[in-house]
């Protein structure tokens, strides 16, 4: 059974990010409460190095804070350094 | 018009877009594709971009840009996909009345764009590796931490 606080989101990594996991998204049950605990918990699943300040993320097509809330059903979505230009 | 695009970025056609009687002034950059990287010889790039958020993120930094400088119009466009060597990666144009704002303006637009659009670059070699611009390195600086 799930823990009470536990949420399926949807986690798509891009890049880098991508080639490490070896898919473009998944769902992940997780009790991550901010988007910096979803991408510690996918850190771990696959083994990235980059430490978060390097990287951007955005919950449901808008860039957000490392601290912002993942709730239940949000999408994730995880960018590695971006290099634009 | 902000856009990411699959196939060659032609600056005269984007200069056009943005010519109005009012502008005194366009000024533009184009990140072109260089043969070398920190030392490496780079054969080709290939980009990656992430295009709802390259749009709205881009917008926002254009509507800054307008907030901090007196421009009439300012648009970019990046390329993904495989570039060859000297290939136009991306073009930004800024329409001012005076080339003051035009030259700051899209400075500021070229630099933010950089610093913050998801999007990504893998650089392949001349000696057949290839790697993600800016990931190895901190990849590499977060073991030696």
């Amino acid at each position: 059974m799930n823990e009470p606080n536990s949420k399926t989101i949807r986690v798509r990594y891009f890049a880098l990010f991508r080639e490490r996991a070896g898919v473009a998204e998944e769902q992940l049950t997780t009790a991550a409460g901010t988007a910096l605990e979803v991408f510690e918990a996918t850190r771990e699943r696959h083994g990235s190095a980059e430490p978060h300040g390097h990287c951007k993320v955005a919950i449901n097509d808008a860039m957000v804070s490392w601290d912002a809330p993942v709730r239940d059903g949000d999408t994730v979505l995880l960018f590695p350094p971006v290099a634009g230009g | 018009m902000v856009a990411v695009v699959n196939d060659a970025i032609d600056p005269a056609i984007q200069a056009e877009r943005l010519r109005d009687p009012q502008a005194g002034g366009y000024a533009s950059f184009e990140g072109w594709v260089r043969n070398e990287n920190e030392g490496r010889e780079v054969r080709q790039l290939e980009y990656e971009a992430y295009e709802p958020l390259v749009i709205t993120e881009g917008q926002r930094i254009i509507a800054e840009a307008g907030e901090r400088w007196s421009i009439i119009a300012a648009d970019f466009v990046h390329r993904s996909g495989l570039l060859e060597l000297g290939d136009c990666a991306v073009w930004v144009g800024v329409a001012a009345k005076h080339r003051d704002e035009a030259f700051k303006a899209g400075r500021y637009i070229i630099d933010e764009l950089k610093l913050r659009l998801p999007i990504w670059k893998k650089e392949h070699y001349v000696d057949g590796d290839s790697g993600w611009v800016n990931c190895e390195r901190c990849a590499a600086h977060a073991h030696h931490d």
